[in-house]
């Protein structure tokens, strides 16, 4: 049994790193859409949540390398790191696809980050409850932001509706992930500093169903989940999406830009 | 009564419209107007939120690839303005009823023109630099005297851009500054990158006054108010000092500083190659077009349901408008 | 063609803080009012310059005609007595 007060440094590491990861990797991907969006006032709100999402990162990854044993700073921990070190969700990570696909990922997400931070909020580290609790005006934001968009697409015309619902579909093995503890996320809620996983699943449930409802899509029979993110076993999308952001720096390592 | 150069009789709204231009207020868009002042600014706000989009592009390309998170937030917030400068300039042209899907179309099709520097690739991270530093700081000389162009909704979009560009030309400043005080290799970056984007970014000012046939007109409308040439020598007379700091040399064997016009001389940029990329024949032209055309297309479905989502709600109950208080 | 639409124009009016009216801050395109709302959010308040906005289909605003100036503006420019500068009184008397 552990006996400690609070989480050992090594563990809140790892434990930020995650939050960090999944925050980064999705900015990544809606990087990608830079100057792609379906129309221009959302190439700039798709860039919106994107700065969002970085802002994040970058709390997240000072707050990691002010726990790491070793000197290092946030860009060290974006760019230096292989993809078997990342520790984000498989979620976060799928391609953009076209835009319903975007959606998709991004909803799916938006809904479980939403109630993910809000129980952060109530950490016993100060410093991830103090992220969270200005993360979450931001994803409040997205949430509305891709709900909107779901609706939209499942309830436009014909050809949106079967491209939300594919989208749909192709991204949902994913979600399981997300409320899957694993020994850490275990060890974290027993101090008070993590989220409790599978506390969030029921909410996440009735509130994206009652989404699908309005948006006359239907919900996708839960099937085998796909896990492994945390663990770092990542697909090869990760590689290729790591190899291109952190190409440079790596390129010419110790250098200032 | 006053008589204009063909000692033509002026109409009532032609001697407004001039009293009001000569006054040195604003031309709003429920005033009468001249066509030719009507279709000229069209043509130019147009090709101004053309550049504005056609330019997320070169930088676009490096979001991705940007070499630290600071770096890569600051692109991102800049790109994301210049896709807001263009919507605030569409939204002016549509004051005078040009469409902006209209608009879009004619860029898609090459009817209308960008400025050309977009049509130079971005190989190398110091690119950013110099892209912020040189065609940000030439946009700026061209931009800040629009801010009192004559025409009140072009004015307006061009004080609200040049307010939030002032950071666009100060971060690809920094970023040479940091590549000229780093390694050699990246030093030598900064000077590559300088090379390639001195000469395109004096041709920015567009052809030389004496071969500039729309020029006089604009001049006269109160639309431009300075000529190619002057805001050419504005720009050079500030950009050399700032090479000078970056310990840069500028990649002009005629530049010289004249005492008596307390001016820098330069040198003549290649104005063939300047009417090449115009016509179409930069390293970029096609790849920057058809990248906005997929865009646009791709997008396509996903408006269409955005329109068809909301004519069925309209069908269903009227829009909600608020009930409270304004 | 049906397909070519493009979504309708919008007025924008920000609140820039309390205290000051909504003023037009220029125009946008949206299918609906949630989405003008939320693109008005996007593209006119990324530096944090409003507190509340206001969208408005741009075919509902009715303008006057500039033709009808003379007629609807310069009546009032007569009356100066409705201007406090109109008056004059003794400078002894501070605030009025």
């Amino acid at each position: 049994m552990n006996t400690s007060p609070a989480p050992s440094k090594s563990d809140l590491f790892k434990y930020t790193l995650r939050q960090a990861d999944n925050s980064m990797v999705l900015c990544q991907r809606l990087c990608q859409w830079a100057a792609r969006g379906p129309d221009l006032e959302e190439d700039i709100s798709l860039t919106n949540i994107g700065l969002d999402l970085i802002g994040q990162a970058r709390s997240l990854y000072q707050y990691s390398a002010s726990l790491c044993d070793q000197q290092v700073n946030e860009d060290d921990l974006a760019f230096m790191r292989d993809s078997h070190e990342w520790s984000n969700l498989l979620l976060v990570e799928q391609p953009n696809g076209d835009f319903a696909d975007t959606i998709a990922r991004q909803y799916l997400y938006d809904a479980w980050h939403l109630l993910f931070l809000e129980q952060l909020t109530e950490s016993n580290d100060t410093t991830l409850a103090a992220i969270a609790a200005k993360s979450i005006k931001e994803v409040k934001y997205h949430n509305r932001h891709s709900s909107m968009w779901i609706k939209r697409l499942g309830d436009g015309t014909e050809v949106s509706h079967q491209r939300m619902q594919d989208a749909i579909a192709a991204v949902w093995p994913f979600t399981a992930e997300m409320f899957i503890p694993d020994e850490l996320d275990q060890r974290m809620l027993e101090f008070g500093t993590g989220v409790d996983l599978k506390a969030l699943k029921h909410t996440w449930d009735s509130q994206v169903s009652s989404l699908l409802v309005d948006a006359t899509l239907s919900k996708p029979v839960a099937g085998e989940a796909i896990v492994g993110g945390r663990q770092g076993q990542h697909a090869e999308y990760l590689g290729d999406l790591l190899e291109e952001m952190q190409s440079l720096p790596r390129s010419m390592p110790n250098h200032q830009w | 009564m006053r008589a204009n150069q063909n000692s033509k009789t002026l109409s009532a709204d032609e001697l407004k419209f001039e009293e009001l231009l000569a006054s040195g207020r604003k031309i709003e868009p429920r005033d009468w107007m001249p066509d030719d002042y009507r279709k000229t600014l069209i043509r130019q706000i147009g090709q101004h939120a053309h550049s504005e989009i056609i330019g997320m592009q070169p930088e676009g390309n490096w979001i991705t690839r940007a070499p630290s998170l600071k770096r890569k937030a600051i692109l991102m917030s800049k790109v994301q303005d210049e896709a807001g400068h263009g919507l605030y300039l569409y939204s002016a042209a549509e004051t005078l009823e040009a469409d902006r899907t209209d608009m879009l179309e004619k860029l898609n099709n090459g009817k209308m023109k960008y400025s050309s520097i977009f049509n130079y690739p971005t190989p190398c991270w110091a690119d950013m630099g110099a892209i912020g530093w040189l065609v940000d700081g030439a946009a700026i000389c061209n931009q800040v005297p629009l801010c009192r162009t004559s025409y009140g909704p072009y004015a307006r979009a061009m004080v609200r851009i040049c307010k939030e560009e002032s950071f666009h030309q100060r971060q690809g400043y920094e970023i040479m500054l940091t590549l000229c005080r780093g390694s050699a290799e990246q030093k030598q970056m900064a000077q590559d990158a300088l090379n390639r984007w001195w000469w395109p970014s004096i041709m920015m000012f567009g052809p030389r006054d004496d071969k500039s046939p729309n020029s006089e007109l604009s001049l006269k409308w109160k639309i431009k108010l300075f000529s190619n040439d002057e805001l050419r020598q504005k720009f050079v007379d500030i950009a050399v000092p700032q090479a000078n700091i970056l310990g840069l040399t500028v990649p002009d064997n005629d530049l010289s500083w004249n005492e008596e016009t307390g001016h820098y001389t330069y040198g003549e940029p290649d104005w063939e190659e300047f009417f090449e990329v115009i016509q179409g024949n930069g390293p970029c032209n096609k790849e920057r077009v058809s990248n906005r055309r997929e865009a646009h297309e791709n997008g396509q479905w996903v408006r269409d349901a955005a329109i068809a989502y909301a004519e069925k709600r309209a069908k269903i109950s009227r829009p909600k408008t608020t009930q409270d208080p304004l | 063609m049906e397909s070519k639409k493009d979504y309708p124009l919008w007025e924008v009016f920000i609140r820039s803080n309390r205290g000051i009216d909504h003023k037009h801050a220029g125009s946008l395109r949206a299918a609906d009012a949630e989405m003008a709302l939320q693109n008005a959010r996007d593209l006119y308040t990324r530096r944090s310059e409003g507190v509340s906005i206001w969208v408005v289909p741009s075919n509902q605003i009715i303008a006057s005609d500039p033709d009808d100036k003379e007629i609807l503006f310069d009546p009032s420019k007569d009356k100066i007595y409705r201007h406090p500068t109109f008056y004059s009184l003794p400078d002894e008397l501070e605030h009025m």
